[in-house]
């Protein structure tokens, strides 16, 4: 039998949709693990980085915390996360592994958050303080809605990232979502393939759709005016390149 | 897989000073794995930015394929590509490691080099056109200069993204550091110094090489810290 009709096999084994460790459940993991980490991300990381940039202060963290998130590798921050919570006694099924994504969806939040309100054209925020806007509507009313791609831009990236990083937490425990085929396939060496296989697929379906969904979403969730804004923008940059 | 809550003590000082060799050969591995693979996907990428500067309608495609292959994450990647290519001996593994680590470079780099080239300032391109320049030279020594500073941050930042994706590699038996990281854990006891070891000397490592670039870009384009451009 070749590789791919034993790939299939495996995907008609009895149980292997909706068994305990079948297709549906291990999918509702893998979402639920990362949409955790990524409500506090988006909690913490966004209402911070937008008034810190509207306040023009802490340029330098805003810097630094993406080079440094991008250098630390989120497998050995999800095992070391890990490490301190075996020492705690805690289970290593879900928290480790919150702690990790959190600290790894935070960067692009924050920089793109910061970014956002920063680079809206001073004329426009000037214009507004003109016309009588307080401190608090420039804010809601002119740089958070301008901002808004930028912001919704840098939520997409980050739980495109956590959505890739939470079958490596599958080497921790039984948990992990999809990863667990993956990473328990790998374990067995070349016998394992098929399962390896099956599950790469299945994760990279699951991210794939997501991302789709996500930027659908995102120019739903835009105000109209901003909408207009960017697709205007859109179009002269390609009619340009 | 692990349940293990029995945990050694949080770090030994002399396991590093016993496992010197090891470490070395580890930190060489990973070197070497993130080495090929930039190497490989400069290559590549420099093809395909030629062909979407030479015909700009392909750009597009180029871009949303190698978006694609981003997107998908790196554990996925190197399970996709395992079966066909084997993981049976340390060849095999090496080949399986290195596509999925040059597909993640491939994005970054194309789209910095074809930024950077567009971004030429027109009035430049002329002048070069006007001093009699043809195509090939003209991109050899006056748009490509110019635009190394955009390409140079383009690799900078595939090192980076590759150094710590080379720790994945461990699931496929390589990792470079790594393995430290699997085998600190995977022990019947964790032995948390071994995985502090490998995530230490990785981001070390991300860090050294990150600088490197940053002054090897700043020696190739001098002209940049005159602010004459």
């Amino acid at each position: 039998m070749d590789f791919l009709s034993e790939v299939l096999t495996w995907f008609g084994e009895p149980g292997r949709w909706l068994g305990s460790d079948g297709i549906v459940p291990r999918t509702m993991e893998h979402l639920w693990l990362a949409t955790f980490p990524m409500l506090i991300a988006v909690a913490t990381a966004l209402p911070s980085g937008v008034w810190l940039a509207h306040r023009r202060k802490g340029e330098f963290a805003a810097n630094a915390i993406v080079n440094v998130g991008r250098a630390i590798p989120s497998f050995g921050l999800i095992i070391l996360a890990a490490v301190f919570f075996a020492r705690a006694g805690v289970s290593l099924r879900f928290w480790p592994a919150v702690v990790a994504l959190t600290a790894l969806a935070i960067p692009p939040i924050f920089t793109n958050s910061y970014t956002a309100i920063v680079t809206v054209p001073p004329q426009t925020v000037e214009a507004a303080r003109g016309i009588g806007y307080m401190e608090n509507e420039v804010l809601w009313r002119i740089e958070v809605p301008v901002g808004a791609p930028v912001i919704l831009t840098g939520v997409r990236i980050s739980f495109i990232q956590v959505l890739a990083t939470v079958p490596l937490a599958a080497v921790l425990s039984s948990g992990g979502g999809l990863g667990q085929y993956v990473v328990r396939g790998f374990a067995q060496g070349p016998a394992g393939l098929v399962e390896v296989f099956a599950g790469a697929l299945l994760i990279a379906l699951l991210t794939l759709v997501a991302d789709w969904l996500f930027s659908v979403g995102e120019r739903a969730l835009l105000p109209e005016g901003v909408r207009r804004l960017t697709s205007a923008d859109t179009r002269a940059a390609a009619s340009v390149s | 897989m692990i349940v293990a809550q029995q945990i050694m003590p949080l770090f030994d000082w002399d396991w590093i000073g016993r496992n010197l060799d090891t470490i070395w050969a580890r930190t060489v591995e990973h070197l070497a794995l993130t080495g090929v693979a930039l190497a490989v996907g400069m290559v590549i990428s420099i093809l395909l930015a030629a062909l979407a500067l030479w015909k700009p309608k392909t750009y597009a495609p180029i871009t949303s394929v190698t978006g694609l292959l981003y997107t998908i994450p790196s554990l996925a990647v190197f399970a996709l590509v395992a079966p066909f290519v084997g993981i049976g001996n340390t060849t095999e593994k090496f080949i399986t490691a290195e596509m999925a680590l040059i597909a993640y470079t491939l994005l970054i780099l194309i789209r910095n080099i074809v930024t950077g080239i567009r971004n030429v300032p027109p009035g430049v391109r002329e002048a070069a056109v006007g001093m009699g320049y043809r195509d090939a030279d003209r991109l050899r020594r006056i748009e490509f200069p110019l635009a190394l500073p955009v390409i140079m941050a383009g690799v900078r930042i595939a090192t980076v993204t590759v150094v710590g994706l080379v720790t994945v590699t461990s699931l496929l038996g390589l990792g470079g550091l790594g393995f430290f990281i699997l085998d600190g854990l995977r022990r019947s006891i964790i032995f948390p110094t071994e995985i502090i070891v490998g995530v230490v000397l990785s981001v070390v490592l991300a860090a050294a090489l990150d600088l490197s670039l940053l002054v090897l870009g700043r020696a190739m384009t001098p002209w940049t810290r005159r602010g004459s451009i």
